[in-house]
């Protein structure tokens, strides 16, 4: 079952899509950072030009799907000198782990940029074990 | 319309001071030998490569930025697209999570410098799986078309785009020339 993990999830604007994407089907795999504290783990995707609008984060059984759209409306009539993008939609999906609170995934987007702070459950957090000298 | 943005493209250069990926030089002699299994192609790989080379050739009239003397590896930071119109040259850069006050942006006739600085701080207590994303210094050189007007540039940043509108000169604009 699909879980949904923000609320602003737009669903994708065919007419739009259509109209930005050089070759359809095209995704970009955004790059990420991930990193693992005794709480948790976190990950950064760099998802320039996608606004909160355009985000699609959710958690589908195990998968944590990462999607965005950009919304860069250019002027009309605009033709392309040069293009590193190549495809307006981002796309990359990690699997959890069960020692992951799926249910309890926080985000955030600020400046193009993804935070996803997964955290671990409370009893598989590490716990220091104490040496008791008698 | 943003198709095109996004699709087909004619000549323009777009390159920097500071390549993302540097090319480690190989042994000129000795370790070719020793190591040519090391060194020699996948076949598979191989094969894939001449695909993509008869692709380049029949659809290289789209991409010739890709065999430019100036063009980057693909992956740069930041990732650059250029529109233009018959009234301004667009430039999109992709370049999430920068300071936009700190971003230098300078124009000289037709060639448009951006110098900049990401910040990608590093957890020293965390266990790190992935670093994919550039940090540090970047640097891209992108030359516009010759009728730009170098007194004429916007620039803005939302949601990790850099947008850049630098408008033609009027002269350059094409007129209806009446016959008398």
């Amino acid at each position: 079952m699909a879980t949904e993990v923000t609320t602003q999830t737009a669903p994708a604007d065919s007419s739009k899509q259509s109209v930005m994407n050089a070759a359809a089907g095209a995704t970009i795999r955004p790059l990420v950072d991930i990193f693992e504290t005794a709480h948790g783990i976190t990950l950064r995707a760099d998802m320039p030009g996608v606004s909160k609008e355009g985000l699609n984060l959710r958690v589908e059984g195990a998968n944590l799907l990462v999607e965005g759209t950009i919304d860069i409306v250019p002027e009309e009539k605009m033709s392309a000198l040069h293009a590193d993008v190549r495809s307006t939609l981002y796309r990359r999906s990690f699997v959890l782990g069960s020692e992951l609170e799926a249910e309890n995934i926080e985000a955030d987007l600020k400046d193009g940029i993804l935070t996803v702070r997964i955290p671990k459950r409370p009893e598989l957090r590490p716990r220091k074990i104490e040496v008791r000298s008698s | 319309m943003l198709q095109d943005v996004f699709g087909e493209a004619e000549s323009l250069e777009v390159f920097t001071g500071i390549p993302r990926f540097s090319v480690v030089s190989q042994p000129k002699n000795g370790g070719a030998d020793m190591f040519g299994s090391v060194y020699s192609e996948n076949p598979l790989l191989a094969q894939f490569r001449r695909m993509e080379e008869e692709l380049d050739e029949i659809f290289g009239s789209a991409t010739p930025w890709a065999s430019g003397i100036r063009s980057l590896p693909p992956g740069t930071f930041p990732a650059i697209n250029v529109g233009s119109t018959e009234d301004s040259v667009t430039v999109f850069l992709f370049a999430p999570g920068i300071d936009s006050k700190k971003l230098d942006i300078s124009i000289q006739d037709n060639l448009l410098t951006v110098r900049g600085r990401r910040e990608v701080p590093r957890e020293a207590e965390a266990t790190h799986y992935r670093q994919e994303r550039f940090g540090g210094e970047f640097h891209r050189v992108i030359s516009l078309p010759d009728d730009v007007d170098p007194e004429r540039v916007e620039a803005s940043y939302r949601d990790g785009v850099v947008q850049i509108i630098v408008r033609r000169r009027e002269t350059a604009k094409p007129r209806q020339i009446a016959i008398r």
